[in-house]
């Protein structure tokens, strides 16, 4: 369980991440607004509370890793990466104009703190098992790498061949995370191509699994602290998520994926998600 | 100096060593292979360094982009399949994981187009050029003989962006002693003559252009012959001096028309020196079974065809 003042610190974090990432889109006037949202509290977990990285030096070589696989979700990592200090939030403004470091797709190339660049979904999962493997290869026995892979995304034959090197080479210090909000683009996920029983998938294919709601901070840290105990496989969290969770104009409907945002939806999300957070 | 390889028997033998060698003085380096390691021999590099081997099984596509992550944390993967699917087989990994990602991943095909005889049609790549060419940064290159597979591996490490390295596996031919210069994007003039240049990629072509321009010869008709053995950076102006010379350029590739060395070559003259052109290489078709001979008289790539077109050329 995480003490109290950590548990304050990262709702509070998370709350402020919301805004900024609702603020990113709004200032663009469109974006993948409910896969980032879904994904936010893992990421405010990850960033705050658990990787081992050094925003003065994102290209540490020792540092924990995280790949973005579903990478539309990129409005998300780049407020908690501003906010971690990697690059002035002042930024965040710039989703998508021209000549901007942070494009709609996370670019490792672009923007200080991205580890891989994805958007062709499926890939960037591999390119995560290459980069356990390669942590191993060069003896940084105290490096991790995260994945973070949509269930949509999971649709991708790539994700499961990735997933069969993840478990031949053992890779213990691969944690993947797949954040299950029963959406995608076109229709909730039930109606193009179920994703069931993925926890069970994964344990089939030799995976150390959990299923988690992945909107609860005790519940993540609980699952990760204990995937760092469990040697010899490589890990699988699975994370039960609500589409748009925290802007609230896009919870619970099926045209979530991708939003438009003006200034006035923008003011009335943030009061509403405010409202409801004082109130939780 | 170049390393003499003359003691190896065959060309996917020649290459493992150039790696192996590499991975000696380089800690960095890995081999990932996908379930054809023991086709191209890479188990030597296995033997010598088993935590830096990596078979992936049969999933190209996966490879690519685990070797692109292996990249961005600090190690230089070379990656082996056969030529179809080191190619189309794992095209958008190529494309968004190496190549917009400018990671350096050096891929491997092996026996590409007709060479792949008996495994016939599905596994005979002639389009691979092409979608290599469409990578913004790729190095391509296709050595004629075992000399120049070494040293060219070696270049295109030293070199430091990603490659593709299209060779056969079996046999061997030695057109390059160890005191000769082979330089990675430098085009080899092998022999020279007035009338015709022969742009040849390749083990299969330099030899059937090196033949062209003897039968070529017995008529009276002097042949230059180029060994363009890099693909990317593309050597025009070697090109573009013996086309000046002879006025006639005829371009032969083990691979399609469209988006080939024939089309590359074309355009570079089209706006440097026209001239008048034709070209060996495979249309509107796919490959099919078959042995060596068989395939090189199917898709007109024997010397006599070569020498016929080129004496076709001439009468334009």
């Amino acid at each position: 369980m995480l003490d109290t003042k950590t548990l304050a610190m990262l709702r509070k974090e998370a709350l402020d991440a919301r805004i900024k990432t609702i603020g990113c889109i709004s200032s663009f006037g469109s974006g993948h607004i409910g896969g980032a949202m879904s994904v936010m509290d893992l990421l405010v977990y990850l960033y705050f509370k658990e990787m081992k990285v050094r925003p003065q030096e994102p290209l540490w070589d020792q540092r924990d890793r995280l790949v973005l696989s579903k990478g539309h979700a990129g409005p998300a990592l780049y407020a908690v990466l501003a906010k971690k200090g990697y690059f002035p939030e002042s930024w965040l403004t710039t989703l998508n104009q021209g000549g901007t470091r942070l494009p709609s797709h996370v670019d490792m190339l672009k923007t200080p703190g991205v580890d891989f660049t994805a958007g062709s979904l499926g890939q960037g999962v591999s390119a995560a098992v290459g980069i356990a493997a390669a942590q191993r290869v060069l003896g940084y026995t105290d490096s991790w790498t995260y994945a973070i892979v949509g269930d949509g995304e999971s649709q991708e034959g790539e994700v499961w061949e990735a997933a069969e090197d993840a478990a031949a080479w053992k890779l213990d210090n691969f944690i993947a995370f797949t954040d299950v909000n029963g959406q995608q683009l076109d229709d909730y996920t039930d109606n193009i191509v179920p994703m069931h029983q993925l926890r069970q998938r994964y344990e089939t294919f030799g995976f150390d699994t959990y299923e988690i709601n992945g909107h609860d901070f005790n519940a993540i840290d609980e699952a990760v602290q204990m995937a760092k105990g469990v040697r010899g496989k490589p890990h699988m969290i699975i994370m039960n998520t609500i589409k748009s969770y925290g802007y609230i104009p896009g919870e619970g409907i099926k045209s979530n994926h991708s939003m438009s945002i003006n200034e006035e939806t923008r003011t009335e999300a943030v009061r509403a998600l405010v409202e409801r957070e004082e109130n939780a | 100096m170049m390393r003499d390889v003359t003691d190896f028997k065959n060309y996917r033998d020649v290459l493992v060593e150039a790696v192996v060698t590499l991975a000696r003085k380089h800690p960095e380096i890995v081999w990932l292979d996908a379930d054809v390691s023991s086709c191209i021999g890479s188990a030597a590099f296995q033997k010598e360094f088993p935590q830096r081997f990596f078979n992936c099984g049969i999933a190209e596509a996966n490879m690519v982009a685990a070797a692109a992550g292996m990249a961005s944390a600090g190690l230089t993967p070379f990656i082996h399949s056969f030529a179809c699917f080191a190619s189309r087989r794992a095209y958008d990994q190529l494309f968004i994981s190496c190549g917009y990602t400018h990671q350096s991943v050096h891929v491997i095909g092996s026996d590409p187009g007709i060479v792949a005889q008996y495994n016939g049609g599905t596994h005979m790549p002639f389009e691979d050029i092409a979608l290599f060419r469409q990578i913004p940064g790729f190095v391509i290159v296709e050595p004629s003989d075992a000399t120049s597979l070494y040293e060219l591996t070696q270049q295109v490490y030293e070199n430091g962006t990603s490659s593709y390295i299209r060779t056969p596996r079996k046999g061997i031919s030695f057109r390059y002693k160890a005191s000769d210069s082979i330089e990675l994007g430098k085009a080899v003039t092998l022999k020279e003559g007035d009338d015709v240049t022969i742009v040849a990629t390749g083990v299969l072509m330099v030899d059937g252009a090196l033949e062209a321009a003897s039968i070529l010869e017995k008529k009276g008709i002097r042949a230059t012959v180029i060994d363009n053995h890099t693909i990317r950076p593309f050597d025009g102006k070697t090109i573009e001096k013996a086309a000046r010379r002879t006025g006639h350029v005829l371009v032969c590739e083990n691979g399609r028309y469209a988006g080939g060395v024939g089309e590359m070559v074309a355009s570079y003259l089209a706006r440097t020196c026209p001239v008048k052109m034709d070209f060996v290489c495979v249309a509107d078709r796919y490959g099919e079974v078959g042995n060596l001979a068989y395939l090189k008289e199917s898709f007109g790539f024997t010397g006599k065809d070569i020498a016929e077109k080129a004496e076709k050329l001439l009468e334009k």
